[in-house]
C-alpha cells in the first residue's frame, strides 16, 4: 500500500510540473495566434499584454493584410519559400543518399578519409564560411538567385551520415542478389536500395524541409530583391527597431508557422526519426 | 570475391557515387576555407589586395571583439549548463508512465523547435516589450519587482533574454536525443537495481547517467557548436541593429558586422578562422577525451 501511495504522489508532482512547463512552452505560440488578430499599433506600443491573451475582441480582418499590404508580396514570399523547400529538399535527398550508398557499400581507396571528412564537416559552422561563399556567389553570378541559396546546401554532411547509417543496416545479400540478376551498380541503387529507403527518406525530407523553410542567415545574404525573398527574410524586413510593421508581421508569422505545426501533428514520428539517426543512440 | 569481380569491371563506380560530395566539398567548403585563410593575411580593397601578415589578427585585439568573445563563450557555457541536465531529467520522466500522455508532453515541448528564429524572436520582443503593460512586465509588477526595459538593459539582461529564447527553442530537441538514448538502456538493469533496493536517485546516478554518456557527448558537441556560432537570435531580438553596449554581440555577429556592414574582408576572414579554430579545438578535444572517435571507428 504505502509504496504505491508514495509513487502516485510522486507522479502527481511530475504531472503538475510537466503541465506547468507545457503551459509556459505553449504560451508564446498562443500569444502569437491571438496577437495576429490585433491592431499593429497597439502591439507596437504595448507589446503583448494580458488583454492580448484574452480571446475576445479579435479582429479577423487582419488576415486581409496578407493580400493587401505591399500588393500581396506576402504570397510571393510564401511561394518562394515553398519552391526553395521543394528544390533544396529533393536535391539534398537525392545527392546525399547517392553519396551515402557509395560510402556504405564499397571498399575503395580513400573511403576512410572521406567518411571522416563527412563527420568533420558536420562540425564546421556554416556561419564562418558566409563571407567567402558570398564572394564566390558574386564571382559565379548567383547572387539574388534561388540557385545561390540552395546549391551550397544540397550535399549535406548530416544527411549523408544519416543515410549511410541506414544503408549500413541493409542486408548485403539484397545487393548481391541484384548483381546476380545482372543489374549494374546504379540500377542496384535506384531499383533495389532506394525502394526500401522510404522511412529514411521521409525522416530526412522533413528535416531538410524544416531547415529550408526556416533558413535565415544564408538567404539573408544571397537574396537582395523583395520579390525573391523567402518568408523569414521578408518577415525580417518588417522588423525594424522602433517602427515595426506588426500588422503584417504577426499575421504573416502565424501564416508561416501554422503549416509546419500542422505537418508536425500528422507526421510526428518522421520529425523524431530525422533527429535520432543511428549514430547517437546509447 | 564476388564484390571484386563486379567492381573490377568499373573501378570508378564508388567514386562516381561519392563525386557529388567531393565536388561540393571542394567548391563550398575547401575553397571558402582556403580563401578565408588567405584573406585573413590580406588587406582587401575593391580590385586589389595587399599582404599584411598578422595585422588583421592583431586588430582583433580590440574591446568590441573581446565583448563578442565573452558573450559567445558565456552563452555557450550557460546553454550547456541548462540544456543538458534539464532535458535529461525531463526525458527520464517522459520515459516512464503513460505513453500517450508522455507523447503529448513531448510534442508540446518540441513545437517551439519548429518555429523560425524570426518568428520566435518577434514573439519574444513583444512578450518582453518595454511598456509597463507587456506581459512580462505585468508579471514582474505583480511579483513586486520593477518593470524593465528588457531589450535595452545591460549585458546580464541581454544574456537572460537569449537564454530564455534558447531554453524555449531547444529543450524539446534535446529531450528527443536523450529519450532515444534512454530507450537503448535495457530494462533488466533497472529491474536488477530494484531487486537490490536502489533508490531512484541511485538509479539515475549509477545507471541512467553513465549509460546515456554518448548522447550527452553528442548533445554537448552540438551545443558548443551552436552556442559559439549563435547570431540569428540576437540579430532578431535587437531587430538587426546593435544592441545597447553590444550586450547581445556575438562572434558571428561581429563577423557579420565587419564583413557585411563595414566591408572589412580581411578582418572578417580573421574572425572566421579564429572561430573555426575554437570550435574545432573544443570539439575534437572533447570528442577525443570521451572516446567518441573510437565508437565511430567501428564502421566496416
Amino acid at each position: 500500500m504505502r509504496p504505491n501511495l508514495r509513487l502516485s504522489r510522486k507522479s502527481i508532482i511530475k504531472h503538475i510540473v510537466l503541465v506547468l512547463l507545457c503551459f509556459v512552452y505553449i504560451l508564446p505560440l498562443y500569444s502569437l495566434v491571438l496577437a495576429a488578430f490585433r491592431p499593429g499599433r497597439d502591439l507596437l506600443r504595448y507589446g503583448i499584454t494580458m488583454q492580448t491573451l484574452i480571446p475576445t475582441g479579435m479582429n479577423f480582418a487582419t488576415v486581409k493584410g496578407l493580400y493587401t499590404i505591399r500588393e500581396g508580396i506576402y504570397f510571393i514570399w510564401f511561394k518562394n519559400s515553398l519552391l526553395l523547400l521543394v528544390l533544396q529538399a529533393s536535391l539534398a535527398l537525392f545527392f546525399s543518399s547517392f553519396v551515402a550508398y557509395g560510402l556504405s557499400v564499397y571498399r575503395f581507396k580513400g573511403k576512410k578519409a572521406v567518411t571522416t571528412l563527412v563527420i568533420f564537416l558536420m562540425l564546421v559552422p556554416i556561419q564562418i564560411l558566409i563571407l567567402p561563399l558570398y564572394k564566390l556567389m558574386i564571382t559565379i553570378s548567383l547572387m539574388d538567385t534561388f540557385w545561390g541559396v540552395f546549391l551550397p546546401m544540397i550535399v549535406s554532411p548530416f544527411a549523408i551520415f544519416f543515410f549511410k547509417q541506414y544503408i549500413d543496416g541493409i542486408p548485403r545479400d539484397l545487393i548481391d542478389a541484384g548483381r546476380v540478376d545482372g543489374l549494374n551498380e546504379y540500377a542496384i541503387f535506384f531499383r533495389i536500395v532506394v525502394p526500401i529507403m522510404p522511412p529514411a527518406f521521409s525522416a530526412m525530407a522533413i528535416f531538410m524541409s524544416m531547415q529550408s523553410w526556416n533558413n535565415f542567415l544564408w538567404p539573408l545574404i544571397v537574396l537582395r530583391s523583395g520579390t525573391k525573398f523567402t518568408l523569414p527574410i521578408g518577415l525580417n524586413t518588417l522588423l525594424t527597431p522602433y517602427n515595426s510593421a506588426y500588422d503584417l508581421l504577426l499575421i504573416g508569422a502565424l501564416a508561416a508557422t501554422l503549416p509546419i505545426i500542422i505537418v508536425f501533428i500528422f507526421f510526428q514520428r518522421y520529425f523524431i526519426a530525422g533527429l535520432t539517426s543511428g549514430g547517437v543512440k546509447g | 570475391m564476388k564484390l571484386k569481380q563486379t567492381i573490377g569491371t568499373s573501378r570508378i563506380t564508388p567514386y562516381v557515387f561519392i563525386f557529388p560530395f567531393i565536388a561540393s566539398f571542394l567548391i563550398f567548403y575547401l575553397y571558402p576555407i582556403i580563401s578565408t585563410f588567405i584573406m585573413g593575411f590580406q588587406l582587401v580593397y575593391p580590385g586589389q589586395v595587399e599582404f599584411i601578415g598578422l595585422e588583421n589578427y592583431r586588430k582583433l585585439n580590440n574591446p568590441e571583439f573581446k565583448v563578442a568573445l565573452k558573450n559567445s563563450f558565456r552563452y555557450t557555457v550557460y546553454t550547456i549548463t541548462l540544456l543538458i541536465p534539464l532535458p535529461l531529467l525531463l526525458s527520464v520522466w517522459l520515459n516512464s508512465g503513460n505513453k500517450t500522455v508522455n507523447t503529448i508532453y513531448r510534442s508540446i515541448l518540441y513545437v517551439p523547435t519548429l518555429i523560425s528564429v524570426v518568428v520566435a524572436g518577434t514573439i519574444m520582443r513583444l512578450l518582453f516589450a518595454s511598456s509597463n503593460r507587456s506581459i512580462v512586465n505585468t508579471i514582474a509588477i505583480a511579483l513586486g519587482a520593477e518593470p524593465r526595459q528588457w531589450l535595452l538593459g545591460g549585458p546580464s539582461q541581454a544574456m537572460i533574454l537569449l537564454l530564455i529564447l534558447a531554453l524555449w527553442r531547444w529543450v524539446g530537441v534535446n529531450i528527443i536525443y536523450f529519450l532515444s538514448g534512454l530507450q537503448a538502456i535495457p530494462d533488466e538493469l533497472y529491474e536488477a537495481a530494484d531487486i537490490d533496493g536502489a533508490s531512484p536517485l541511485q538509479k539515475l546516478w549509477r545507471i541512467t547517467i553513465p549509460l546515456v554518456k554518448n548522447t550527452t557527448i553528442f548533445v554537448t558537441t552540438i551545443s558548443i557548436f551552436g552556442g559559439l556560432a549563435m547570431f540569428e537570435e540576437s540579430y532578431i531580438l535587437w531587430a538587426g541593429t546593435a544592441s545597447p553596449n553590444n550586450a547581445g554581440l556575438t562572434i558571428v555577429g561581429y563577423l557579420y558586422k565587419k564583413g557585411f556592414q563595414e566591408g572589412e574582408m580581411g578582418m572578417t576572414s580573421a574572425i572566421g578562422i579564429v572561430l573555426l579554430l575554437i570550435v574545432f579545438t573544443l570539439n575534437t578535444t572533447f570528442l577525443k577525451t570521451f572516446g567518441f572517435f573510437d565508437t565511430e571507428g567501428r564502421q566496416k
